[in-house]
């Protein structure tokens, strides 16, 4: 379990690995708003949890098919799937390492990128906890659409058509929780919505994700 | 521990491939699989080890018994030699991987990148996975591909000593491994009749 998460984290920090892609997407939507929208700060400072949760969102996606379509193509999931380790555990192992690659870098970036979407002051600790609690089910959610579509060739379109309705709740309520944030308005109610998705899709997307999978591999 | 299979059939891509075959493999034994591409011989091992249903008959192998490698190498280009068979080896529960490295001649390999080896020493990298899952039924298909005679040699002399710890394999190959005591079967006359169904659901027309 260790030596999976191990070696995927190893993977990408080395050459061709991915990391810093959704981090690089995230930065450029942040840097981007702004411009398109104009110098108005009070209607960016009110977009902004918004836009920063859409481009977190946006950014999550845009990795996801690297979670299997690698070790698909090279034989290691066939091998894996007839090693010790139960199919289930291998999965959500591989999608804890697309959070610490993806979903936490980007959860550390928020309050920064906030400065440039002028997201105001009481907003930031809302941000980075929405995000934080959000992440996870995201990458969860992804590796269940990436087991889905393991076998397709070019299966990203697919994917990302399968994940985004899956994505929307963790969107609604993860951006409703940061906007009354930024508001300073109580956030418990969405913010407890949201935490509860995540522990739901962690406890059984991976499930689901074991028997996509096994499927795909026949 | 042994490997029995009874009365098997199996189907790929929905169309039955072989039909009622059977065989048992017993420690120290070894099996050489034979028959023409498209045979069935590839999917015979992966339903052997696990990553598809047979449409009928049993397999009988225990749990977690079987390693199986496959055409491809579930290597990494970027992950070293000693990386790549460490992972492997930490998988599987074991520890030491300096006999399987001595065993398939990749000791002064070790700290090379695998995306730089050369195909026929992947493949070695490959097969030394084998040595450290300590399973004892090895399913290999093809394992020969790209390897020279000297690294044939090699991997005959790895099932020999397999064998010879009570292991067994069951190998699909074409070219003679120099394994005089493995018994062969030639999977040909257990091909199953283009209009017999055995339950299978024709899904690549679905």
């Amino acid at each position: 379990m260790n030596a999976l998460l191990i070696r995927d984290l190893r993977l990408a920090v080395r050459a061709g690995g991915g990391l810093g892609l959704g981090l690089a997407f995230f930065l450029i939507v942040a840097v981007l708003v702004p411009f398109a929208v104009g110098a108005n700060t009070d209607l960016l400072s009110r977009i902004a949890p918004g836009v920063l949760w859409i481009g977190a969102l946006l950014a999550c996606l845009l990795s996801l098919d690297r979670i299997l379509a690698l070790d698909f193509e090279d034989g290691t999931l066939d091998l894996l799937a007839t090693a010790p380790v139960p199919l289930e555990a291998a999965l959500s192992i591989k999608a804890l390492a697309h959070w610490i690659t993806t979903g936490l870098p980007l959860v550390l970036a928020a309050p920064i990128l906030g400065v440039l979407m002028s997201l105001p002051p009481q907003g930031y600790l809302w941000l980075v906890v929405s995000l934080l609690l959000g992440t996870p089910a995201l990458s969860v959610i992804g590796t269940f659409g990436a087991a889905l579509t393991v076998g397709i060739k070019r299966g990203g379109l697919l994917l990302s058509l399968l994940v985004l309705p899956l994505y929307a709740p963790t969107l609604i309520f993860g951006a409703e929780a940061a906007r009354r944030g930024a508001a300073g308005a109580d956030v418990s109610t969405p913010m407890l919505l949201m935490a509860g998705i995540s522990a739901g899709v962690i406890a059984l997307m991976p499930f689901a994700s074991a028997a996509a999978l096994r499927i795909n591999l026949r | 521990m042994s490997l029995n299979v009874t009365d098997l059939t199996i189907a790929r891509g929905g169309l039955p491939v072989l039909n009622g075959l059977s065989f048992a493999l017993d420690p120290g034994q070894a099996l050489i699989l034979r028959g023409p591409n498209g045979s069935g011989k590839t999917t015979l091992l992966r339903t052997i080890a696990g990553l598809q249903p047979a449409l009928s008959g049993t397999i009988d192998a225990g749990e977690d018994q079987i390693a199986y490698a496959a055409h491809s190498d579930g290597l990494k280009a970027m992950l070293s030699v000693t990386e790549n068979l460490q992972f492997w080896a930490d998988v599987f529960g074991q520890n030491d991987i300096e006999p399987a490295l001595r065993a398939f001649d990749l000791t002064t390999l070790q700290d090379r990148l695998a995306g730089t080896l050369s195909a026929g020493q992947k493949r070695r990298l490959g097969l030394a996975r084998l040595l450290v899952t300590g399973r004892p039924v090895w399913v290999l298909d093809e394992p020969t591909v790209s390897l020279d005679t000297a690294s044939v040699a090699l991997f005959a002399d790895a099932v020999r000593v397999h064998l010879g710890q009570g292991g067994m394999a069951l190998i699909a190959t074409h070219i003679d491994l120099g394994l005089d005591e493995a018994a062969i079967l030639d999977v040909t006359p257990f091909a199953a009749k283009p209009e017999a169904r055995f339950g299978a659901s024709d899904e690549a027309f679905l």
